[in-house]
């Protein structure tokens, strides 16, 4: 059959709307940070800079991943930083306390991020626990799951000296000497793109936006609101495992006490990024924007010597003109 | 057209449903034919959605039958009735605005990718889209946002999501209720084409000029009841409308207040809101009760909130004692003395979960702190207790929590509230919704009271004895615009209906219609309605 009746209007219109303008915004707010940086110290654009930038963006960026689709839903995460540290803790448990192989202790760590996320899950959908309040409790209780497992002492890699390379080694470096930019940022890239596609092109992703969007709708129109839901938990509870992984290989240990605060981080990058904390829309590309932008924030104040409290002031001050920025974009449209 | 002989594809009868409280639908009985749009019509609340949304498996029947096709089916959930070819369009349309229409359409039953379960198969689904899209004459693409549609056009994206599912059954629910005229013709022209192709279409409307233009047969509901079903053509306005508003509940001699001064408290001129209110004048006097009439949607309350500034205004003037103010918040007008008693009391008018004593100063609450700065407790307790008193609250005491009174006495704290504030111009938003048939005699003999006491009172309800009883006057509303003011000799259920049904494009003759008792030649007939509207 014929698109006749399709093609005929005007396409434009519909892609410079919306979602677009606001990934555009965060983009140009990142080069200009690029550019200002690099006028004002010699010292920030050079190689090894941006691959600091890069490596420390990685576990972030993992975690601001899941907590993507987590607040498209129209949810929240605050479980992401303290599931991560329970996360590296159990890979080394079963890498260094039970002697398994590091592959297997890697998917111990994911699987027991995609366990917490799935309690959050369960919890919200079938318990209708608000999220805030059940992602709170997982919050402290992986932190102190954490803690109990790991005798409060942090779990070293020494003997398994291969599991730091998943994230310090280079396969890049590999192929092209001069380029050696460390497994993580290739994690983080990947996990990315997996990420997207799981958004745009599976059901999932359809049906995380049309949660998102309007459950009571998404409800009468048969999809089991309840099932998905915890699946996306679940999922962004797996992103928070990676993270944990990359966390403990980058630091060739799983140090208990690390975590808090971390899924703050998260969230500032998804909101940054132009997912609408109401639910509904929400970009993967925007996220890694968004957790990028509080990298080089990070990293250029850090530079031009700008003391560590100023830096955090800073940082939240561009939270709230990010989100301001879409509270005006809304109110024109 | 229907053959009158044809074999009904939708039989409901004996419908029986009650919820906590109401009794909703008492024996009802409904009958769809394939092939003809059946009009459903009654007041608010006489139980069409009601009874729709039972058939739509929204809830669940407590007795009766419902057949298809001559069987007896048990529909437990809107999925039921989808696989049995029921599709309902509500009146808040049920979209996922940030998908994609083609994606809206087809939510929850995405073609996938070849071997897969899990991957979408986007560009099948636009072409599906397109294709029954293109079979309903709609220009849309499929990969437009539901955001960035106008509100008509959502709604055929609804219809189209209804016929996606093979529906026979098309039921509507005051579909024209956010649609401009032209828009209105584009979706009667697409009903007339599902009835040709043999869909049973119901319609459910206020708008009973429009009736005659699309519906074969027109059902009657009045208090959860069955009235009547007639064919269109031989139906007229005056007989709908009496068969609509024939009840009998209230009847007894309206308890007005004697005496009334002259002294116009409230003035509002030519207030003009875009797309919501046009051009509302009018005057309300000291000791006065106006009733605003008109049928859900007719801007009433829109007129409340732009005078209490909830809502902004474009153009207008209003004068409070003579002299013109300045109200662009709700602080604004209640320095001026205009309170608002909204008809959701519980989200606007009470903090629930504190007692009597704390709702009743919390709108004066400045006027009870003493020189320290503290809340003067004794005072705040006095004066509750004079509106306790006064307005014969019924709680235990003042420590009561007020989510635990009845609807009735919750109503009056807020009228104490008001009170409180000093506050003498009074908005009742639907005094009574809500309120048990005791409890509402005792809210009328409350406004009686305040208007007695010189309090100027506004009272928009929907229920017509209600207006008809409790006004001195009575401005009846339709689309955002007075299509007509009756005094209280003039005024009648028939009277009201007209008016409250006038469309734009109609010019208003006011009061005309209403001196008459019914039935009288003037009285506009279906047959003129629709040359009119054509």
């Amino acid at each position: 059959m014929s698109l006749e009746t399709t093609s005929s209007i005007p396409f434009s219109r519909t892609i410079f709307r919306s979602d677009a303008t606001q990934k555009i915004l965060a983009f140009a707010g990142l080069i200009v940070l690029f550019v200002v940086f690099s006028l004002a110290s010699p010292n920030f654009l050079t190689f090894n800079n941006i691959v600091g930038i890069l490596l420390a963006t990685a576990v972030n960026g993992l975690l601001a991943l899941g907590v993507t689709y987590i607040i498209i839903t129209g949810g929240i995460d605050l479980s992401v930083g303290t599931v991560m540290t329970l996360s590296a803790v159990m890979t080394g448990v079963a890498i260094v306390m039970w002697g398994l192989p590091i592959p297997i202790g890697v998917l111990v760590g994911i699987g027991t991020g995609a366990l917490a996320g799935l309690v959050n899950g369960l919890t919200i959908s079938k318990m209708k626990v608000p999220p805030f309040i059940a992602t709170l409790g997982v919050m402290m209780m992986a932190k102190g799951l954490a803690l109990v497992i790991s005798g409060a002492r942090p779990i070293y890699f020494n003997d398994a000296p291969a599991f730091r390379e998943i994230a310090m080694g280079s396969l890049v470096g590999m192929i092209v000497p001069d380029y050696k930019i460390p497994n993580a940022v290739l994690v983080l890239f990947g996990a990315a793109i997996i990420a997207h596609l799981i958004l745009t092109k599976t059901v999932m992703g359809r049906y995380n936006l049309a949660i998102g969007s309007n459950e009571e709708a998404t409800r009468l129109s048969g999809v089991n609101v309840d099932r998905w839901k915890t699946a996306i938990y679940a999922l962004g509870g797996a992103f928070s495992g990676i993270g944990g992984v990359i966390m403990a290989a980058r630091l060739n240990s799983a140090q208990p006490a690390l975590g808090a605060g971390y899924e703050l981080d998260a969230i500032a990058a998804v909101v940054i990024g132009g997912t609408s904390l109401s639910g509904g829309e929400g970009t993967i590309l925007g996220t890694i924007i968004g957790a990028f932008i509080i990298s080089v924030l990070t990293n250029g104040l850090r530079i031009l010597s700008v003391p560590q409290e100023w830096q955090m002031v800073i940082t939240g001050a561009i939270v709230i003109l990010a989100v301001y920025a879409d509270i005006i974009r809304r109110r024109q449209k | 057209m229907t053959d009158a002989t044809a074999k009904p594809l939708v039989t409901m009868t004996g419908i029986d449903k009650s919820f906590p409280g109401v009794h909703a639908l008492d024996n009802c009985r409904f009958d769809l034919r394939a092939g003809e749009v059946h009009a459903l019509v009654g007041e608010n609340g006489a139980g069409k959605s009601t009874l729709m949304k039972v058939l739509a498996g929204i809830y669940r029947k407590d007795a009766g039958v419902i057949t298809i096709d001559g069987h007896e089916v048990e529909i437990a959930n809107p999925r039921a009735a989808q696989d049995l070819g029921i599709s309902m369009i509500h009146q808040e349309l049920n979209l996922m605005n940030h998908l994609t229409v083609a994606q809206n359409i087809f939510i929850g039953r995405e073609p996938r990718r070849r071997f897969s379960t899990f991957l979408l198969d986007d560009a099948t689904l636009n072409r599906n889209a397109a294709q029954l899209l293109e079979m309903m004459h709609l220009k849309i693409d499929p990969r437009t946002k539901v955001a960035d549609l106008t509100v008509a056009k959502q709604q055929m994206v609804e219809i189209a999501k209804a016929l996606s599912y093979n529906a026979r059954v098309l039921i509507m629910d005051e579909p024209t209720a956010a649609l401009t005229e032209a828009e209105i013709a584009e979706l009667f022209a697409i009903i007339r084409r599902l009835r040709s192709q043999g869909v049973g279409i119901v319609y459910i409307s206020h708008r009973l000029e429009e009736l005659k233009q699309i519906s074969d047969r027109i059902t009657v509901m009045r208090d959860g009841r069955y009235i009547d079903t007639v064919p269109t053509p031989d139906a007229t306005i005056e007989q709908i409308i009496r068969m609509m508003v024939g009840r009998t509940i209230y009847e007894s001699a309206p308890e007005l207040p004697t005496e009334e001064s002259r002294e116009i408290v409230l003035e509002v001129r030519n207030l003009n809101r875009a797309g919501v209110l046009k051009d509302i004048s009018f005057t309300l006097k000291r000791g006065e009760i106006l009733g605003f009439a008109g049928l859900m949607g007719a801007g009433r309350t829109e007129v409340a909130r732009a005078i209490f500034g909830a809502d902004p205004i474009d153009s207008g003037e209003i004068l409070v004692h003579g002299q013109p103010v300045r109200i662009k918040t709700p602080r604004d007008a209640v320095r001026h003395g205009i309170g608002y008693l909204s008809e959701d009391r519980k989200r606007y008018g009470l903090a629930l979960k504190m007692d009597v004593e704390t709702n009743v100063v919390l709108a004066a609450l400045q006027k009870f702190v003493n020189a320290v700065g503290w809340v003067d407790r004794r005072r705040t307790t006095a004066t509750a207790n004079h509106h306790v008193a006064t307005l014969a609250i019924k709680t235990p005491s003042l420590q009561q929590q007020v989510k635990n009174l009845s609807g009735g006495t919750q109503q009056k704290v807020v009228v104490g509230k008001w009170l409180t504030a000093n506050t003498d111009i009074l908005i009742f938003d639907e005094p009574t919704r809500g309120i048990d048939v005791g409890a509402k005699s005792e809210i009328y003999k409350l406004l009686n009271d305040l208007a007695r006491q010189g309090k100027a009172i506004i009272m928009i309800s929907s229920e017509l004895p209600e207006i008809l009883r409790m006004s001195h006057r009575i401005i009846v509303m339709c689309e955002g615009r007075i299509t007509g003011e009756l005094s209280s000799t003039e005024a009648s259920q028939e009277a009201i209906m007209t008016l409250a049904t006038q469309r734009g494009g109609i010019v208003a003759d006011n009061g005309d219609t209403g001196g008459s008792p019914g039935g009288q030649s003037d009285s506009p007939r279906l047959v003129s309605m629709e040359s009119q509207s054509a």
